[in-house]
């Protein structure tokens, strides 16, 4: 990847948390608690978005953050007050501008249809009209004024030369800027020949020499072929800071002799002289107060924004590398202790001792190192506010996101993966949950709907929930809908608990009519999908008349996995942890036929379908190999409880995850693999998959299971 | 002798463009995130010209010009001021506040390498 | 364990070609020596559910899951049967990794692009689809395979 590639892609990731610190910015001030700095910030994260955009030729983003820089800067002026409609303004800007930049990573050049639009919203703000498109062809082309410039200064269009004589006098300020006199005439003289003639006359004697008040003026013939104005540009930076008359000579007042030119040459020797000592020191005591009272700005701006921690900043890649050797070294201590269990060793014999601390500091590297991929949920939740607001606007609702726990830190890919379905919760929230303000009013509630949205984490998994104050599912209209499209017997009896799950069954749709929100055909199975792939649980809970809340629990991390080991037709598998209620040994009198194959078990009173994993799977077991008798009960998403038949169970563990799909794709019954002390690998079965492939027919197991790529089999 | 630049920009994309750029140049350049840490590296190492930013946090470009130009040593280091305006009177601001020359975002990779040459005195 | 075996005897022409050859199944089949990764020694694999016939199973290269795929199988042949000097030709195509079990690697043939024909009309297709061409050798000649193919069919089997 290029240089250039690589700081367009660091661009991107910045202009990520530009927009995130923009958002947090904006929602303070729609809080009212904004300081000046907060505004600062907001306008700082915008101009720093133009700034790179600019830099990338990314016109489109340049000319509206450029408007949208404009009102903030009259809000950070005080010229503009903020009110609701501001706020509102602002607040879709920032909408627009993310979408801008999203549109710009893409490299997807079409004009966005909205910009216009949102455009006009801000001009609005800054209460005038400006000439349609001047303002974006001054910055779009603005830029390039000083390339001309420097352009003009190499080989001169081949006009015929001209000379000019120039009279150059610096006042002290052009020594205090940092400017020398030899510079610019050494760029002068890059324009054609040059030479300049000291005038000394005001030149005072040694004693009475004031370093501050420079005397020395300069006389400066140039032939050229340059423009005026390339000569003049010469002397831009300096403007104001000298006296300066530049003449072009007729042509009958030649070009200086030969004869000058040595004394050029003398004067440019000399020059160097006073400008090095030049030391120019106006008020001594002048420099320390300003660096104090820097310093103090510094230290009370830190205590206000609690500055960043230091960070480093790391390629995802090494991050998986060293994640990946970790396992290794996981894989590599299981191996060991292992070994050290089948000598049989006294428990208090040495090697067994440092064995134990070798797994205690195992683990603790790879907390640490599962530690660097964690992310706070917080940007996630930020973008969240967004889909409310155009959810609200969209239905003609009312609606609030209120946040909690954004500091939760999820694995990194937890976080990008959730995206989607919390998008999908978000809106389904408001649209479906919240209640209309007249229906809110006529309800005695708030007009104002409220969704909350938390993180929190339990017990190695975190919890995520989106809650609405609305009105809470209508059970009545989900079962007829569920019945309508033969999702369930007509004749069922189902308890509220199992109507609410009804919803999750594809192809369930409340809403009468496809909004323009929830539809496209996108359901909540679409989002237990999403959710059951990275080794989550969607809940469902609703109070009649006081809202619906969705719990979705994940593990914190996608690289490890408490696992049961055993064995299915003589091969080793791990089912996870989670999906395990309890580990059977039935006798043969709890066990029970139903039709010619199908078995059932039944556990403390109730019957609950017995699934030979071997068989599922597609294995056969050797001929004499005994009917297994070990049951693993359990709990699946489609399918209730499920008793799992396999051959042996050997222990409980944690394992490193390994993707199939990197190098082959998805395995129908099979969530990932993983290495085993041995270093054979061991497939990782997913239960709910298992369970649902049961259901369908046994001559083409898996005609209905659909293979998403990259995740595990989930809804059949 | 290698040319030092100091870039101070609370943008990490335009910091890693000025060092991208200068160091394409064969210059030494050295970052700094905000105008307080952009005062301080240039105490530590004090550059043969700084480029800054005028939109930072803690301590905008004005500052770093107050405080370079205000400073005990080296005061008369060229300062450019990058921008993203190129109305007159911003210029004439940063000239008054003792900026010694400006660029215009974005910036043209020669134009900026020109500019800084033309301010130290490096040549090509 | 890059024996003797793999050393290349001709010189490098810039427009010349790399393959590794490796027997299996009776015939010969080649691979641009740039998909090659390595040559390993056979060792046992997990074997995965309602995998295609040519797909064995899964091994595991230093902590990476690789599916590994008879050749033989793939081109129609039978079983490349059980033997410990079999050998597993690692190779890797776009991001993936896969391993091929082969009997034997016999050497590494550099060959002028235009050396490579256009494969005969076969009768099977899927042996066809995954064929780029044949190079003729001193005794018959070399069927280059498509790796890219050979690891798209089988995951298109599995659905």
């Amino acid at each position: 990847m290029s240089v250039q590639n690589s700081i367009r892609d660091m661009f991107f990731e910045e202009s990520e948390e530009l927009l995130e610190s923009l958002a947090e910015g904006l929602a303070l001030m729609h809080s009212g608690s904004h300081n000046d700095e907060t505004v600062n910030a907001v306008f700082r994260a915008v101009h720093s978005i133009k700034g790179g955009a600019g830099a990338f030729k990314l016109s489109a983003l340049v000319a509206f953050a450029h408007r949208f820089e404009n009102v903030l800067d009259e809000v950070r002026g005080h010229r503009l007050g903020i009110d609701a409609e501001i706020l509102r303004t602002l607040q879709r800007s920032a909408d627009h501008l993310a979408d801008l930049v999203e549109a710009a990573r893409n490299r997807d050049e079409g004009e966005n249809p909205q910009t216009a639009e949102f455009l006009a919203a801000l001009n609005v703000c800054l209460g005038s009209t400006p000439e349609p498109g001047a303002a974006d062809v001054d910055e779009t082309f603005g830029f390039a004024a000083i390339t001309v410039d420097l352009d003009d200064l190499g080989p001169a269009e081949a006009t015929e030369g001209q000379s000019y004589t120039i009279t150059f006098c610096p006042h002290p300020g052009l020594y205090i800027n940092g400017h020398d006199p030899a510079l610019l005439m050494a760029t002068l003289a890059e324009l054609g020949a040059m030479t300049a003639t000291p005038d000394l006359s005001k030149l005072p004697d040694l004693a009475a020499f004031d370093a501050g008040k420079p005397s020395l003026a300069w006389t400066i013939q140039l032939a050229t072929e340059a423009e005026e104005s390339a000569v003049r540009d010469v002397f831009e930076f300096v403007e104001g800071l000298c006296d300066l008359s530049i003449v072009q000579n007729t042509a009958t007042q030649p070009a200086d002799t030969e004869e000058k030119v040595e004394s050029a040459v003398a004067v440019a020797i000399k020059v160097e002289a006073p400008i090095a000592e030049v030391p120019l020191q106006p008020e001594e005591a002048k420099g320390q107060p300003v660096l104090a009272k820097s310093d103090a700005e510094v230290d009370a701006g830190n205590a206000e924004r609690s500055g960043p921690k230091p960070t480093l900043r790391v390629d995802l890649d090494r991050v998986d590398r060293l994640i990946n050797a970790v396992g290794e070294l996981i894989i590599n201590q299981s191996m060991i202790a292992q070994r050290v269990q089948e000598l049989h060793l006294a428990t208090d014999a040495d090697v067994v001792n440092h064995v134990e601390d070798y797994r205690l500091l195992a683990r603790d590297i790879q907390e640490a190192v599962m530690a660097i991929r964690a992310q706070p949920v917080k940007p996630l939740f930020q973008r969240m506010s967004r889909i409310v607001r155009e959810a609200a606007d969209s239905t003609g609702k009312s609606a609030r996101l209120v946040t909690y726990g954004e500091g939760s830190e999820v694995d990194k890919t937890v976080v990008e993966r959730l995206a989607d379905p919390l998008t999908h919760m978000i809106r389904n929230a408001v649209d479906h949950g919240l209640e209309t303000p007249e229906g809110r009013i006529a309800a005695g509630k708030d007009p104002v709907g409220t969704i909350y949205l938390s993180a929190a984490h339990r017990s190695g998994a975190v919890i995520i929930t989106i809650r609405d104050d609305g009105a809470g599912l209508n059970r009545r209209k989900i079962l007829e809908i569920a019945r309508k499209k033969n999702l369930v017997p007509a004749d069922a009896e189902l308890s509220d608990a199992e109507i609410d799950a009804l919803l999750f069954l594809p192809g369930f749709s409340t809403a009468s009519t496809i909004s323009n929100l929830s539809g496209r055909g996108v359901g909540l199975d679409v989002v237990r999908n999403a959710v059951t792939a990275l080794g989550g649980r969607v809940a469902i809970a609703s109070t009649v008349g006081q809202g619906t809340e969705f719990t979705i629990s994940l593990p914190l991390t996608l690289a490890v996995l408490d696992g049961m080991v055993v064995s299915v037709a003589g091969q080793v598998m791990v089912i996870p942890i989670t999906a395990i209620l309890e580990t059977i040994r039935p006798g043969l009198d709890e066990m029970h036929m139903v039709g010619t194959s199908d078995r059932i078990i039944s556990v403390r009173g109730k019957f609950i379908p017995m699934i030979d994993v071997a068989r599922g799977l597609g294995f056969t077991r050797p001929p004499n190999h005994p009917e297994p008798r070990t049951l693993l009960l359990v709990e699946t998403e489609n399918q209730g409880q499920c008793a799992l038949i396999v051959d042996r169970v050997f222990d409980q563990r944690q394992v490193v995850i390994k993707g199939l799909d990197t190098n082959y794709g998805a395995v129908p019954g099979v969530s990932a693999a993983t290495v085993l002390g041995d270093g054979q690998i061991a497939l990782i079965l997913d239960p709910d998959a298992i369970a649902n492939n049961r259901v369908l027919s046994a001559a083409n197991p898996w005609a209905g299971a659909k293979l998403n790529e990259g995740k595990s089999l989930a809804v059949a | 002798m290698t040319i030092k630049v100091l870039a101070i920009d609370d943008s990490r994309t335009i910091r890693s463009l000025v060092q991208k750029v200068m160091g394409d140049a064969g210059f030494d350049c050295a970052l700094a995130d905000d105008g307080v840490q952009g005062v301080a590296r240039f105490h530590e190492d004090p550059p043969d010209v700084v480029i800054t930013d005028i939109n930072m946090p803690n301590m905008d470009g004005y500052g770093v010009i107050a405080a370079i130009r205000g400073g005990a040593i080296h005061r008369n280091v060229p300062i450019l001021v990058l921008t993203t305006e190129s109305a007159p009177h911003l210029k004439a601001k940063a000239r008054e506040a003792g900026a010694t020359g400006w660029i215009v975002k974005p910036f043209d990779d020669a134009a900026i390498v020109s500019v800084v040459r033309r301010v130290t005195g490096a040549r090509a | 364990m890059k024996g003797k075996a793999l050393q290349s005897h001709e010189t490098n022409a810039a427009s010349d070609v790399e393959f590794v050859t490796f027997f299996t199944g009776g015939q010969s089949f080649s691979i641009d020596i740039r998909q090659v990764r390595e040559i390993r020694r056979w060792s046992a694999v997990t074997p995965l559910p309602h995998a295609p016939a040519e797909v064995l199973g899964v091994m595991n290269l230093r902590g990476s899951v690789i599916p590994i795929f008879d050749l033989a199988v793939r081109f129609g042949l039978s079983p490349t049967p059980d033997n410990p000097r079999n050998v597993v030709v690692i190779a890797a195509h776009e991001t993936q990794t896969v391993g091929l079990l082969v009997e034997s690697v016999s050497e590494i043939l550099s060959v002028s692009r235009d050396r490579i024909q256009e494969t005969p009309d076969l009768r099977s297709d899927n042996s066809r689809q995954s064929i780029i061409g044949v190079i003729p050798v001193e005794d018959g000649m070399t069927r280059v395979i498509d790796l890219g193919a050979v690891i798209q069919s089988g995951r298109k089997t599995l659905q």
